[in-house]
């Protein structure tokens, strides 16, 4: 089955599909770690105790989606070596540190950090464990920035030159991390991952609402989801403008993909909403289109002249029908998230936020369109980045590890069976506890507290370790 | 001369980082190994958190391994990734196994005999390749320019499976040392019985290992039997035998840490051997530490930042260990 596949084509879904996979996770732990640091300040603060039920709950739900993200991650760190051992030679020496900093300031401090925001609330009290929890949410944010800043630089890279072995060199370490793209990609992200957790925490608040609306756990995370959800979406939105303008400006061939944008417009583009793109005759076909409203967004000019794909070299262009969709995709997830957050607000502006059974039933509908907006708007940057790895400089394949196409069918097979099995397993467990409302939880909590019949030292069980100096 | 010293000292750098790594997970991997040799319910969540709260930073390393070696040796990572690609690969989705069966084994009643498996069975193929890609790299990498010049199953060797058998043995006593440390009562002397005869078969596998390496190549044969080295190398394999009975001494007199920082220096010891038969490659047979460095510029920047985060990484790891110090009491866990 996989003949007619070379070793490049194979190369390439494999790292797709296992960062794709891989980002799901922190794409909801970034926004949970945040989540929970906020959960247990305000407990710690007000000391109404519905605040540390929902810490312990979400808490338990972090734990599996952060070792999920823990494992498939260490996959991305050896990946990159194994697949694309050219591109690791020539662009080591500029990527290479970031990421090292990426494990030494955020990869460690998570780690190290985790087990006491886990497990350790009894054994470090209350200020040490909320200084852990703030530590594993500022390192969750940190791996970010750095991972942006890498991925950035791939797709505007400043601040280096080329030695003699063709290797990229670094010149000015500052032009590198903080390259053309990097800031908008890093809050475009951030935010992203605030919403994706915004996300999935009112379709949680609006299940349980559903089943009890006068349960109070369920209305207090329902009520912060829905605050976060029309606070940042417009906030995303206009990042995500600014973010397309920047990649107009640096990555144009990224934007006439996304725009299908095949002919060059000398008097203004129009906006293509929907059509179908035909690669052959390279043209969008059944285009519904608003005249010249693209020259206005892009360059906010009616009449503002743009160039199409007709002006970049065949061998140049990134596959146009991906980019197409996953960028409109992203787009439509992203106006639904604006709609449905207004429409929370209304509802809570009439008093009846926690009444509205088909706004609650909407939030279960909106619950995982975070993760596939996220999903989307990484294939529209990443796919638009094609043919290169390093943009314009490196090409993808001339970036590829000397490995045979039957070593990575191999692998590839492997790695999709095993993450669905594993990862399908993960976010089953992970649906299971969700659908648990809080207060089962704590009584659960509470009876292993008095009898100790479960894990011992799983998440929401405190650790019954005795301490040498006989505490806990 | 400043590039050379700098290179240097990241291969320092690197070398502690995989052998913190060792270190520490490889206890934790050897809880795994163990798993299935106790059937008994509450033995086993004992064993498995023991580990729970530290298997995570422990496993960090492992990043800082590759992540490092990417940052400042990228054309060693070029290389060695290719080269050992099925073993790596294998070794993560192993990881990936192991990992996940810590949360996933307590989510589900029906499943969980199935995420015990995961979890031993996981633990056991990340050690086993661990061993082999050490083999691997022992036997040495055939490079031309500079890329991976051989086979798909060059890694696959009579001595690469040694070295995996003894890697294994080695985390099996790893883990077992540990679990006298931790546990108590029952389980807790079982630990201690298994670990003589994991004990035995380190020594052995290790010896055997180490009396095959001076054969591979004869830059290590010389390393180890040529004056003067071999005033110096003569006094590892000393250090190992003193290790070793301060091992089964430990054992014999029951005490709880001395078996498991003894078996801890035994790897310490062969780890330093393998430096000295690699030194000054970091790629056996012909891949040197200053070729496969990365330009100054970059070795400088990534230098600066981790002389300050190194110790406060070491330092909050030490207080995590700290915190959840001492015995897990097995009977606490039931009342």
């Amino acid at each position: 089955m996989l003949d007619g596949f070379t070793a490049e084509i194979l190369a390439r879904v494999q790292f797709a599909f296992t960062i794709s996979f891989h980002i799901i996770f922190p794409a909801f732990s970034i926004g949970l770690a945040s989540f929970l640091a906020v959960l247990n300040a305000l407990w710690l603060w007000k000391r109404d105790k519905t605040y540390l039920d929902l810490f312990n709950y979400w808490k338990k739900i972090f734990a599996v989606a952060f070792g999920m993200g823990v494992v498939s991650g260490i996959v991305m760190s050896y990946q990159i070596g194994t697949n694309w051992s050219v591109f690791s030679d020539k662009a080591g020496p500029v990527v290479g540190p970031l990421m090292a900093y990426e494990v030494l300031s955020a990869f460690f401090l998570e780690a190290g950090f985790l087990g006491i925001m886990l497990f350790g609330r009894k054994r470090v009290g209350d200020g040490l464990h909320m200084f852990a929890t703030a530590l594993v949410a500022l390192g969750t944010l940190a791996s970010a920035t750095w991972i942006l800043s890498v991925n950035s630089w791939m797709q505007t890279p400043a601040g280096f030159g080329m030695n003699d072995l063709g290797q990229f060199v670094p010149e000015d370490w500052w032009a590198i991390v903080f390259n053309p793209s990097f800031p908008y990609r890093l809050v475009h992200m951030v935010l992203a991952a605030y919403l994706t957790t915004a996300l999935v925490v009112g379709a949680v608040g609006g299940l349980h609402l559903l089943r009890d609306h006068a349960n109070a756990a369920a209305r207090r995370m329902f009520s912060m989801a829905m605050w976060m959800l029309v606070l940042v979406t417009p906030l995303q939105i206009f990042a995500g403008d600014m973010h397309g303008l920047n990649t107009l400006e640096h990555q144009p061939a990224k934007v006439m993909a996304m725009e299908g944008h095949y002919d060059s417009h000398p008097d203004g583009a129009p906006l293509i909403l929907f059509g179908i793109p035909n690669a052959e005759e390279k043209r969008i076909d059944y285009a519904l289109e608003v005249p010249k409203l693209s020259s206005l967004i892009l360059k906010h000019d009616l009449n503002a002249p743009l160039d199409g794909l007709d002006t970049i070299p065949d061998e140049d262009e990134p596959p146009v029908a991906i980019v197409f969709w996953s960028f409109r995709i992203m787009i439509a997830l992203g106006f639904a998230m604006l709609g449905f957050g207004l429409w929370a607000l209304w509802a809570r502006l009439r008093g009846r936020l926690y009444a509205t059974p088909m706004l609650h039933r909407l939030a279960i509908l909106m619950g995982p369109t975070g993760f596939v907006a996220v999903l989307a708007g990484w294939i529209t940057t990443e796919v638009g980045r094609q043919p290169f790895t390093v943009y314009g400089l490196l090409r993808t394949s001339d970036s590829l590890a000397p490995v045979g196409a039957p070593a990575v069918a191999a692998s590839l097979i492997a790695f999709i069976v095993v993450y669905f099995f594993v990862f399908g397993a993960g976010t089953w467990y992970i649906l299971v506890m969700m659908r648990k409302p809080v207060l089962d939880h704590v009584l659960e909590d509470e009876r292993d507290e008095a009898q100790r019949d479960g894990p011992v030292l799983s998440v929401g069980e405190e650790v019954a370790v005795r301490g040498k100096s006989g505490e806990s | 001369m400043l590039g050379l010293e700098l290179s240097f000292i990241w291969a320092g750098i690197i070398a502690g980082a995989v052998l913190i790594y060792v270190v520490l997970d490889g206890f934790d991997l050897g809880v795994g190994l163990l798993f299935p040799l106790t059937k008994d319910e509450g033995e086993r969540n004992v064993m498995m958190n023991s580990v729970a709260p530290i298997w995570d930073g422990n496993e960090t390393w492992l990043v800082l391994g590759g992540g490092g070696l990417f940052a400042v040796f990228p054309l060693a990572y070029a290389i060695v990734m290719p080269a050992l690609y099925m073993p790596i690969i294998l070794m993560l989705l192993g990881l990936i196994f192991r990992g996940v069966a810590f949360e996933y084994r307590w989510r589900t009643k029906r499943w969980k005999p199935l995420w015990d498996m995961a979890f031993f069975g996981g633990s056991l193929v990340a050690t086993f390749c661990q061993g082999i890609a050490l083999g691997a790299l022992v036997q040495g990498i055939e490079i031309e320019g500079r890329a991976y010049a051989g086979g798909w199953w060059d890694w696959l060797t009579p001595f690469s499976i040694l070295t995996g058998v003894a890697v294994t043995a080695g985390y099996g006593l790893l883990g077992a040392t540990w679990l006298n440390m931790k546990l108590e009562g029952r389980i807790q002397r079982h630990m201690r019985s298994l670990a003589w005869p994991l004990a035995l078969a380190t020594l052995v596998f290790m010896g055997l290992v180490s009396l095959w390496t001076p054969f591979k190549d004869g830059v290590y044969f010389e390393r180890w039997f040529a004056w003067p080295t071999a005033l110096f190398s003569g006094i590892v394999p000393l250090l190992v035998a003193l290790a070793a009975f301060g091992m089964l001494r430990g054992l014999q007199r029951k005490a709880d840490i001395q078996p498991f920082l003894c078996a801890q220096a035994l790897f310490v010891l062969g780890f330093i051997g393998i430096g000295i038969s690699f030194y000054p490659h970091i790629v056996p047979p012909s891949l040197t530490i200053a070729e496969a460095a990365a330009p100054d510029e970059s070795l400088m920047f990534a230098l600066v930042g981790t002389l300050v985060l190194l110790p406060l990484i070491l330092s909050y790891t030490a207080y995590a260990y700290w915190v959840f110090r001492g015995k897990i009491d097995p009977e606490e866990g039931y009342h």
